[in-house]
């Protein structure tokens, strides 16, 4: 009889509530019962508050059990769990869950699904379809595509990507660069992390496509030092996809030459600001360049270098795969396509929830959130991280739209939701 | 002079490790917090000779970022998030009981254990959380910082 497969999230969150000891309980249980199972270390669904959400796959369907603990393993095996079989913790399909199916995953759609650390199944679910593809398209139409999506960068500042694109593209210059701001800086966010460690090569296979449509040959992540996890599971997938032919030279024969660099951050918060991350890259102390010039002329080493955050790169190889007007599509007015919202603080069911843009605040604390934590009213927001706007309780269904924000005052930045209730 | 825990050769792996590059700095003084948990006077005169680089611009670049300890840390770091998703639920009240169990201001050395703010651990949907020892743990009361500190101490 085949392995059963098991999933355990290796995620930050879901490790800080006890996933790696659940990982060992597990193993532990099937051996000692001679049952034959495949333990999976998958990223995580974002549904963070069912965390330790633990899954198996019967008759290839995934059963979710949420929020348990190493104490529990036991006792879900006598259960039949190797068989989806009753138990308190258990949820139902992963994939009836109501958090997670009314979802626009764009971004985050392998997040959960796929092992992270296999090429193979990254490529099952459409992994680096969009670089071949993007091969195929040529640089050109590549930036036109991303121009027409309407994409604009997720790390703050909402600069359209496409632009930023073409005048790399357009700048001569015997090196450029592809920078990706992993900071993830701002505080009370976690989409960043999130992508990075559910499915690493997604960020890869975006930074492929951004060197091939400006024609650099080198990427560098700067990632912050607060991760540790993050860096190991992010190291380890640009090693496979170096030894998989997929970074190096002449990547799939395509004659296109990208490696990317992981480095690391150093406490800084400054350094998530682009220039200062620059200075940093060049082992400097992070102080903030005066501009001009843009990066895009003399960024990283004076070379031309396009800055995008995580998840603006993580969002490309889908508009490649599902094209620019599917992604226009989504979201409303200025603001296209999806934002990966992250709820936090004081509420019910904290986790990512990638919808388009034009959903209010309050849809998403009460529909996705169910309400503070506490039960008490809230009485604050915070939106776009320290340098965002605290929202009180009466301006919750201003929809999130880049413009509409700011014209209360406020800036969505990262999209990082904090909930306080009354008593703060 | 030698600095207790500092290792001339291990640090000259590292850096060959980077290759000896210049604009490696942050990278290599990364790689020395990891492996020494400061950076001792020793360590900046040394890379200043390897990179090829003034001590001045060494010193410039410890100074300025929060990781590169320039006085040894306890045997173990405790820090507390104090980001806003970790304060709305509490990370104050548990700040205090973490330096009142401890015996340790914050920004202090104490005992064997050093405790310290961090501001966010990227872990806010399962707020407060704290970090040990480079390990993030999440949804932290009272009760479970105790048993996370008195794990700690077992595994002395
Ligand atoms: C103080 C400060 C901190 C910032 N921190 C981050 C960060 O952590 N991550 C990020 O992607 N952008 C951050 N930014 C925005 C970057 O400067 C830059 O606009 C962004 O990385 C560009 O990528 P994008 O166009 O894909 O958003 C910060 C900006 C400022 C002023
Ligand atoms: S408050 Fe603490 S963490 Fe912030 S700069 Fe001062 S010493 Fe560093
Ligand atoms: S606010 Fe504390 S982990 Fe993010």
């Amino acid at each position: 009889m085949a392995a059963i497969r098991t999933f355990v999230p290796r995620e930050t969150a879901a490790v800080s509530v006890g996933a790696d000891e659940i990982a060992v309980e597990i193993a532990r249980v099937a051996k000692a019962r001679g049952a034959s199972i495949e333990l999976i270390r998958n990223g995580s669904w974002g549904a963070t508050w069912l965390e330790p959400l633990v899954e198996v796959e019967v008759d290839g369907k995934r059963i979710a059990y949420g929020n348990v603990t190493a104490a529990d393993v036991a006792d879900m095996f006598s259960a039949g769990f190797l068989e989806g079989g009753k138990h308190a913790r258990r949820i139902g399909l992963v994939t009836e869950i109501p958090y997670l199916i009314d979802q626009d995953r764009w971004t985050f759609f392998r997040c959960g699904l796929i092992d992270p650390l296999s090429i193979d199944s990254f490529r099952r679910h459409k992994g680096f379809d969009a670089i071949e593809k993007a091969f195929e398209m040529g640089a050109k139409a590549v930036i036109e595509a991303v121009a027409d999506a309407g994409l604009r960068g997720r790390g703050g500042a909402g600069f359209p990507t496409g632009i930023k694109w073409r005048t790399v593209a357009d700048a001569s210059a015997d090196q450029k660069y592809i920078a990706c701001n992993a900071d993830d800086g701002d505080s009370s966010t976690f989409s960043d992390r999130l992508l990075m460690e559910g499915d690493p090569c997604c960020l890869i296979e975006g930074m492929l496509i951004a060197g091939f449509a400006v024609a650099a040959s080198k990427g560098y992540i700067y990632l912050r030092s607060e991760y540790p996890l993050t860096r190991l599971i992010l190291a380890r997938a640009l090693d496979n996809a170096r030894e998989s032919g997929w970074l190096g030279e002449n990547i799939q024969g395509s004659g296109f030459d990208f490696d990317i660099e992981l480095h690391l951050g150093a406490g800084s918060y400054v350094c998530g600001e682009e220039t200062a991350m620059l200075e940093s890259l060049e082992g400097k102390a992070g102080i903030v360049r005066y501009k001009p010039p843009l990066p895009t002329h003399e960024g990283l080493f004076g070379k031309p270098t396009v800055i995008n955050n995580v998840v603006t790169l993580a969002s490309v190889p889908n508009i490649i795969n599902l094209g620019s007007e599917r992604y226009a599509s989504l979201g409303v007015n200025r603001s296209k396509g999806t934002l990966a919202f992250q709820l936090a603080g004081n509420i019910k069911r904290g986790g990512l929830v990638e919808k388009a843009f034009g959903i209010t605040l309050r849809e998403l604390i009460d529909d996705w959130g169910g309400g503070t934590a506490s039960g008490r009213p809230v009485k604050a927001v915070q939106v776009g991280g320290q340098l965002g706007a605290y929202i009180p309780a009466e301006q919750l269904d201003t929809p999130l739209d880049y413009e509409a924000f700011v014209e209360i005052g406020a800036m969505i930045g990262h999209g990082g939701i904090v909930v306080f209730d009354d008593t703060v | 002079m030698t600095t207790i825990g500092y290792d001339k050769d291990a640090a000259d792996n590292i850096i060959d490790e980077f290759g000896a590059r210049p604009e490696m700095l942050v990278q290599i003084l990364q790689a020395f917090v990891q492996r020494f948990a400061w950076i001792p006077e020793e360590a900046i005169r040394h890379l200043a000779e390897k990179l090829n680089r003034s001590r001045a611009d060494v010193h410039g670049v410890v100074s300025y970022y929060h990781d590169f300890r320039t006085r040894p840390p306890g045997k173990h770091v405790v820090r507390i998030c104090q980001a806003e998703a970790c304060q709305s639920m509490g990370s104050r009240s548990l700040t205090e009981h973490a330096s009142n169990s401890l015996g340790v201001d914050m920004h202090d050395t104490k005992n064997d254990i050093t405790l310290e703010p961090v501001y966010c651990l990227g872990n806010c949907a399962c707020s407060p959380a704290i970090m040990i020892d480079n390990k993030t743990y999440g949804r932290v009361s009272h009760e479970r910082f105790d048993q996370l500190v008195g794990a700690m101490r077992q595994s002395d």
